[in-house]
């Protein structure tokens, strides 16, 4: 559905991205990760074609961004971080003319206007002057906007961005729904966001594509981590485990009196080997678990990566 | 096509919000102020054609003065507003969204201009004009407001400050009207160029006089087309900012 190839970006002597390529496929949501500065706006905004790449190519549809600019923007919805409302405007007012904006036939804007307020779960404020909604349903008037058309590709930067828990997990469910028929990109600051909500991560950092894959497969690329908490001393526990053959990293972890806890890195994951052998040496294992934040670690450790 | 739609929605902005009124308000009685205390009261006897040649001398001023204040914010607020973000991602062309901002800046400027009409009619109540003074008068008028509203445009889209558009698009106009000052001190064939250049005396004159001639209206249409074209290119190059 969406192929980019060799995206390169100058501003001026500075390299904002170079030669970055990943493809999307329909239904797929695709979460592009990275630090402030790490290329992700510029990504985003070559694929929603308001800036032009100094080299490479985006093709989203069969359409090439170069060769026609104009057809490829109709396959494109783009919400940015700050969505672009009129705010003097009614929902629908202004639904009625960001499709005729995209080039919609005016019966077929009026059809699809019903359809894209369910999307958007906007059901009850289409009377209602944009000014006076709330930040969460001003984001999905900006998603309505953006999916007013039916296109191909649906690119979101920091959708959540700015909402309140429960708006957040209202969105996460509007962008889920989103996927069919369709890719969707999405840009977060919120790595657990990425997780919750991306089928597959992009990363990029200092303007290069460090990693992408699924959260699975890029836990794959580093290192297999547990959180271990047991009865007895945190000495006792960290000294067996960075003794033991499996294990490449321990970090203690505060816990409760005449507890230990340490996250534990392992080369391969052979986790069932080391609780069998934390058994074996004694312990009385009280809770074995993923460390909360996985992707974090699999980030940093990207980013440290590359940077060293 | 897409430049009405963008049209359309400008239009409705201006008449929604308070500022066009504001600048239509205050134009109209300042004009109004100087039609009867500069076109209608002066102390020698005149024709009635002299008085109307007055008239649209202070009416293509005015009109220019609007161009100016209204265009100010029509690309520079959607960029400040981030709803620029709207139309650049639309399939309108660049060159769309300059025709639907100018489409609905001269709009309001028709409109600031019909209701005007009531100063010539009091000259046509107290004397005799032809009636095809009166209209050609009226097209040298929207003739140099597109002209300057293509200038305000340019200046729009190369600011995102409304009030640095409004400097930019104020100087470059009076730049263009005082061209003709230029021809008396410089020898041709600058001083030809230089005539030709001035948006104002060569140009608007005889539409003053209710003449219409074709090197006026082609000299307008190629301004206004030069600098929307300008603008156009303007768009076009942020998308390698």
């Amino acid at each position: 559905m969406v192929e980019v190839a060799g995206l390169t970006r100058f501003y001026g002597d500075f390299s904002a991205l170079s030669d970055v390529s990943f493809g999307i496929a329909e239904g797929e949501i695709v979460g592009l990760l990275g630090l402030n500065g790490a290329g992700k706006s510029t990504t985003l905004k070559i694929l929603a074609g308001t800036l032009t790449p100094s080299r490479g190519s985006v093709t989203i549809a069969g359409v090439d961004a170069r060769a026609n600019p104009e057809a490829l923007r109709s396959r494109i919805g783009y919400l940015p971080e700050e969505p672009p409302l009129y705010r003097d405007m009614t929902v629908t007012a202004y639904l009625r003319h960001a499709g005729r904006l995209k080039g919609m036939p005016a019966a077929r804007v009026e059809s699809r206007i019903p359809e894209v307020v369910r999307l958007a779960d906007l059901e009850g404020r289409e009377e209602q002057v944009i000014g006076t909604l709330s930040h969460g349903y001003k984001k999905r008037v900006g998603i309505a906007q953006a999916i007013i058309h039916d296109p191909k590709l649906v690119i979101l930067d920091e959708p959540i961005s700015g909402l309140d828990p429960a708006q957040i997990v209202e969105m996460r469910r509007v962008i889920r729904g989103l996927a069919t028929g369709r890719a969707v990109i999405l840009s977060s600051h919120i790595l657990g966001e990425i997780s919750q909500t991306c089928d597959r991560i992009v990363v990029i950092h200092d303007g290069k594509l460090v990693a992408q894959g699924t959260e699975a497969e890029l836990h794959q690329g580093g290192s297999h981590k547990l959180v271990v908490t047991t009865r007895g001393e945190p000495e006792r526990l960290t000294s067996w485990l960075e003794a033991h053959s499996l294990v490449t990293g321990v970090r203690r972890l505060d816990a409760e009196e005449g507890l230990a806890s340490a996250v534990v890195s392992m080369t391969t994951d052979e986790r069932e080997r080391l609780i069998a052998d934390l058994v074996g040496a004694g312990f009385a294992i009280r809770l074995v678990e993923d460390p909360e934040d996985e992707l974090e670690e699999i980030f940093l450790a990207l980013t440290k990566q590359e940077a060293t | 096509m897409t430049a009405l739609t963008i049209a359309r929605r400008d239009l409705a902005a201006y008449l929604h919000g308070y500022s066009a009124y504001i600048i239509i308000a205050a134009i109209l009685f300042l004009q109004g102020l100087m039609f009867n205390a500069w076109v209608l009261g002066a102390s020698s006897a005149r024709y009635s054609h002299e008085v109307l040649e007055q008239f649209f001398y202070l009416d293509g001023g005015f009109a220019m003065a609007a161009a100016i204040l209204l265009t100010m914010r029509s690309i520079a607020e959607e960029r400040a507003n981030g709803t620029e973000v709207l139309l650049r991602t639309s399939t309108a062309s660049d060159g769309q969204i300059v025709l639907g901002k100018w489409l609905a800046a001269m709009a309001m400027i028709a409109i600031l201009t019909a209701l005007t009409i009531y100063m010539p009619a009091l000259i046509m109540v107290n004397g005799k004009v032809a009636l095809a003074h009166v209209v050609v008068g009226y097209v040298g008028v929207l003739c140099l407001a597109g002209a300057t509203t293509a200038i305000g445009v340019l200046g729009s889209a190369m600011f995102r400050f409304q009030l640095a558009a409004g400097i930019f698009s104020t100087v470059l106009t009076i730049t263009l009207v005082v061209m003709w000052i230029l021809s008396e001190i410089t020898d041709p064939p600058f001083a030809d160029l230089a005539s030709y250049m001035a948006i104002w005396n060569m140009h608007f004159t005889p539409f003053q006089e209710g003449r219409l001639t074709l090197s006026s209206l082609v000299y307008y249409s190629t301004v206004t087309t030069a600098f929307l074209y300008l603008a156009t290119r303007i768009l076009e190059a942020r998308r390698w900012e």
